[in-house]
């Protein structure tokens, strides 16, 4: 375990853990307005690590749906997690062995993705572990904050808490769209697409897992096709 | 709900999620020599988190299509805050708050009216 590396990926964690706070805060309150007790929402939260997932999950078993609609469910929304693992399985340090490997797997989350693959280089185990701690804490204390207490909060203070998620993907996005037209053009494609999906009559009945993962393929294939990266670029 | 109805239900959630994550990432060691894979695959996460924000942020506060408007005002509210500050350069904490507080300042203009 390199020291250095470790602590790095910690204060790189800090800002995605302090969103997440706010994010699972928003969960918790969901579940226990559905019915579960906050240790059940903690639970999921401790176990899944996932914000779409687990809100369509709490409406799933708010409503007793069987198993199968639960496991495909989970299968669509977090279907976009292989892209990025795949994603990322193209940037580890050969010191990623399997079980480093599986162990990383479990925190792969969109912003900690996001946060690895911006990084400079190669990542190892050192800055991964790392990067997982705070967010991982976060998500987990947030979800019991919000499911104990989030009805003590006043209501514009929870609604004004909804964007929090929204504002870090922005904050991931736009510095590299403002540097580079090609993910300019594949954040604008895929906004584009994501924007039909959700208002075009008859394209709108894809299911919103489906639809992200279908944006983000047009989209990313569109860039590859305009914008293949020079060997160098690839690799960093 | 109770424990023996939760307890199926969190092994099915927290397994798939895991095995989706877990397996690309494990069995997956070559490096890929396709540039357009390896350019499709540098391009995936600006993708899949624009089509998450987009439109979906504008229902993030309280908006849901129709009935009070207010909502779409404070959601765009944060997202004009959220946007020059990422623009600029800010780091993830500082956007998320300021798009929240971005949230809140339009919720108290909106008590004027």
């Amino acid at each position: 375990m390199n020291r250095q590396k470790f602590l790095q990926g910690v204060k790189h964690g800090v800002p995605i853990g302090l969103g997440y706070l706010s994010v699972s805060f928003a969960f918790g309150i969901q579940a226990v307005d559905l019915g579960l007790t906050p240790l059940m929402a903690v639970l999921i939260s401790m176990t899944n690590v996932t914000s779409a997932g687990q809100l369509a999950g709490i409406n799933l078993m708010a409503v007793h749906s069987p198993l199968v609609e639960m496991a495909l469910t989970q299968l669509t929304i977090n279907l976009r997690y292989a892209l990025m693992s795949l994603s990322l399985s193209q940037k580890l340090d050969d010191d990623m062995n399997t079980l480093r490997r599986m162990i990383f797997s479990f925190c792969n989350t969109d912003e900690i993705f996001a946060v690895a693959s911006s990084h400079p280089g190669r990542v190892g185990h050192s800055y991964l572990y790392g990067l997982m701690i705070v967010p991982y804490v976060g998500w987990a204390s947030g979800t019991l904050l919000g499911a104990v207490a989030g009805m003590l909060l006043p209501a514009f203070l929870r609604t004004a808490l909804g964007i929090a998620i929204y504002g870090m993907f922005l904050a991931i996005i736009i510095p590299p769209s403002r540097k580079s037209m090609a993910v300019r053009t594949v954040v604008a494609v895929s906004a584009l697409l994501s924007v039909c999906f959700r208002y075009v009559p008859g394209l709108n009945r894809l299911s919103p897992g489906y639809a992200i993962i279908v944006c983000a393929v047009i989209a990313s294939c569109v860039g590859a096709w305009l914008f293949p990266l020079g060997r160098e670029e690839a690799r960093a | 709900m109770t424990w023996q109805a939760f307890f199926p239900y969190l092994i099915v959630m927290a397994v798939v999620t895991y095995l989706i994550r877990m397996l690309p990432l494990t069995l997956f060691r070559k490096p890929i020599r396709s540039v357009f894979i390896r350019s499709f695959l540098h391009y995936v996460p600006y993708a899949v988190l624009a089509a998450m924000t987009i439109p979906d942020v504008l229902y993030a506060t309280g908006y849901t299509g129709k009935g009070s408007m207010n909502g779409l005002w404070a959601a765009l509210g944060g997202l004009v805050v959220a946007c020059v500050l990422a623009w600029r350069g800010k780091g993830l904490l500082t956007v998320a708050v300021a798009a929240c507080a971005g949230v809140a300042a339009v919720q108290g203009l909106l008590l004027l009216f």
